[in-house]
């Protein structure tokens, strides 16, 4: 087979519902007002499902639900929880095709991504974090012969999660499975871009979760969106997305005294040293694919490498196989198994990508490759399609100073070491960065010199579980995977402890 | 609070510029008039970062809090609005985009962040073109090199 079937077609690995209600206490809930907002493919532009369209009143629904649930789930033992996350994950690992085709028919992305790292991704993140839970230990400091300090983890209770839409399963599991290894219960509201695949995700787990722990609220983010994030009833917000709603979740967090983690984004510097064309051999060839990584997701990937710069005693034959291999990238049905790079993910995110094309030309940086709307045939012409593209130019443009979400990299040449460092960091942002070299110590150098929450080193664009994932500078604030991500979900307990019969003296 | 860019055009009289540095096209003036009938004077702030970045996002004015960390693009006078409609952007990214003019503008969209749009099937879009020479010059404008 080279074509999964679209969901619902005959064949198909799994159908999509006709219509979504919220999913509050176990159950499927209309939404208050009775409203629902349509849900088109990027694949083709068709309505597929309609979703319900959320409100202030089912919001507090979803919470009155999550505060009911939360104090026994939170009471739950570790073991008890990590069982629940394992068993979610075997689930997963039953339905991996029937996933991967929700996920690429919502989002518009290629199944072959989806099916071997979208969803495989999402399932070890629940193992992940069920072995991380069973592991974690509070501690306690000896402070005299006399008084102990325990330290206890605990649940914040009921938190907000607020999920972007460019891998709609991958990015709620990222912020589902420690918050409820943590033992917290959970108001997650879908972005509307993609409202629908969760809730396929949730009809596969919902015996395994008690009701109420995970409620899932769709809708519009002025109408949904921010109810949830102004709420005082929540104990915490997490949210990817962009700049400005960030600064606004801070506002209403701040009203409420309540924290916050954001991911905002980044314009990732991918430097390629003159070294790695040293040879012509595999590294040279991982590096080459390194650089067409921007290409991943169709650049919908917060750390999409979309600033590739170059050194110059390399630039010209490096950027030439660069821009040879970005043309063999095969652009096509999103189903279909051969197809590397599919639709973007909505008809605005289509319009934004070609705006900035437009932009980058009349700043006078080059297109090597790329640069329209790709028309594509029959069925997928309503979709939204863009050819993979090259851009040269340098630093002070838009393109290279603003993450366009498509797949569009902007190419600089670069003479020093030190030059690489300060275009690098010549950027609002600090979420990603690639640094490729044969040479040790550049490597060092050069990761530990870039203003970034990560530095991938001879590799780009891995997310494993246990490494941390986060932004310097205006990409955010807090981490994501890692057990350390258990420190967001979590309260510090902290008992201080007298084990003396005498009095201190002073009363 | 509400600092104007040193580059920006005369600010006792902001929502009449010799030169300006935001326009609006008369598709996006359509949804201002409906937002603006059903929920009062809007503002807009400038998105940067991924998802939704770059899109200008339309709120109650005052809903997003501005400060010292922001500048005042333009006030937009848009027919049929009594209050004009505040511009803003981060400063920082202003002096990543300072060289260029803004046009808002509207497209077919699912929305995202908390713009008010968004539940209408449309989304604001910024469309830029770089300033003119004379632009440059009337707003003080001296490009950042890379």
């Amino acid at each position: 087979m080279t074509r999964y079937a679209a969901p619902g077609e005959p064949g198909a690995k799994m159908s999509y519902l006709p219509r979504y209600d919220h999913w509050i206490g176990g159950e499927f809930v209309a939404p208050a007002l009775g409203r629902y907002f349509e849900n088109p493919t990027p694949v083709t532009g068709q309505t597929f499902c309609e979703v319900a369209r959320g409100t202030a009143e089912d919001i507090e629904r979803a919470l009155d639900a999550a505060h009911a649930a939360a104090p026994a789930w939170g009471r739950t033992s570790a073991a008890e929880r990590a069982g629940i996350l394992n068993r979610i994950a075997d689930r997963m690992e039953a339905n991996v095709e029937a996933l991967a085709l929700a996920e690429s028919w919502e989002n518009g992305k290629p199944i072959r991504e989806s099916l071997a790292a979208d969803i495989p991704l999402a399932i070890d993140h629940f193992r992940y974090f069920a072995g991380a839970i069973r592991a974690q230990e509070g501690s306690l400091s000896e402070i005299d012969d006399d008084t102990v300090a325990y330290h206890f983890h605990e649940p914040l209770g009921v938190v907000a999660q607020i999920i972007p839409w460019n891998f709609p399963i991958l990015m709620a599991v990222w912020k589902l499975a420690p918050a409820l290894a943590a033992g917290n219960a959970v108001v997650l509201k879908p972005a509307e871009q993609t409202p629908a695949s969760v809730h396929f995700w949730m009809s596969l787990v919902e015996d395994l979760i008690p009701p109420g722990v995970v409620n899932i609220v769709n809708g519009f983010g002025v109408e949904a969106g921010k109810p949830l994030a102004s709420s005082a009833r929540v104990a915490k917000v997490a949210f990817t997305g962009e700049t400005t709603t960030g600064r606004l979740i801070m506002q209403y967090a701040s009203e409420n005294i309540k924290p916050v983690t954001l991911e905002l984004g980044g314009k990732s510097p991918n430097i390629f040293f003159d070294d790695v064309s040293a040879a012509d051999d595999d590294f040279l060839d991982k590096a080459l694919e390194g650089f067409t990584m921007f290409a991943l997701n169709q650049g919908e990937v917060c750390t999409c490498p979309s600033r590739a710069l170059i050194q110059e005693g390399h630039y010209s034959d490096f950027l030439d196989a660069a821009v040879e291999r970005t043309r063999t990238i095969v652009q096509g049905h999103p189903l279909d198994l051969t197809t590397m790079i599919g639709a973007q993910a909505s008809n605005d995110q289509l319009e934004k990508i070609l705006s900035y094309l437009d932009i980058g030309q009349q700043e006078g940086a080059k297109i090597l490759t790329g640069g329209v709307r790709a028309d594509m045939p029959g069925e997928l012409a309503g979709g939204y399609y863009v050819e993979p593209t090259i851009f040269e130019g340098n630093n002070a443009m838009r393109i290279f100073q603003e993450e366009i979400f498509g797949p569009v990299v902007s190419v600089a040449p670069f003479a020093s070491y030190d030059d690489a460092i300060r275009i690098a960091n010549d950027t609002l942002y600090g979420l990603g960065a690639g640094v490729w070299t044969r040479d040790a110590t550049t490597a060092y150098r050069a990761g530990r010199a870039i203003q970034a929450g990560r530095v991938w080193t001879n590799c780009y664009h891995a997310y494993p579980a246990h490494a941390a994932f986060g932004g310097y500078k205006g990409s955010g604030i807090g981490r994501e995977n890692h057990k350390m991500m258990l420190d967001h979900y979590q309260q510090t307990k902290n008992l201080l402890v007298s084990y003396s019969a005498k009095k201190l003296g002073f009363f | 609070m509400q600092d104007q860019p040193e580059q920006q055009e005369r600010p006792e009289q902001p929502d009449q510029p010799e030169v300006s540095r935001v326009a609006v096209t008369p598709a996006a003036a359509d949804v201002l008039r409906t937002l603006h009938a059903a929920n009062g004077p809007l503002m807009f702030h400038q998105s940067g970062g991924c998802c939704d970045g770059s899109s200008p996002m339309c709120y109650l004015e005052g809903e997003f809090r501005t400060g010292g960390s922001d500048v005042q693009l333009a006030a937009l006078r848009i027919d049929g609005m009594a209050e004009p409609v505040t511009f803003w952007m981060s400063r920082d990214q202003f002096e990543r985009w300072g060289h260029t003019h803004l046009t808002v503008d509207v497209v077919p969209g699912r929305g995202s962040g908390f713009s008010l749009e968004a539940p209408e099937g449309v989304r604001f879009l910024i469309r830029s073109r770089l300033l003119t020479a004379a632009e440059s010059e009337a707003l003080g404008w001296h490009t950042r090199q890379s």
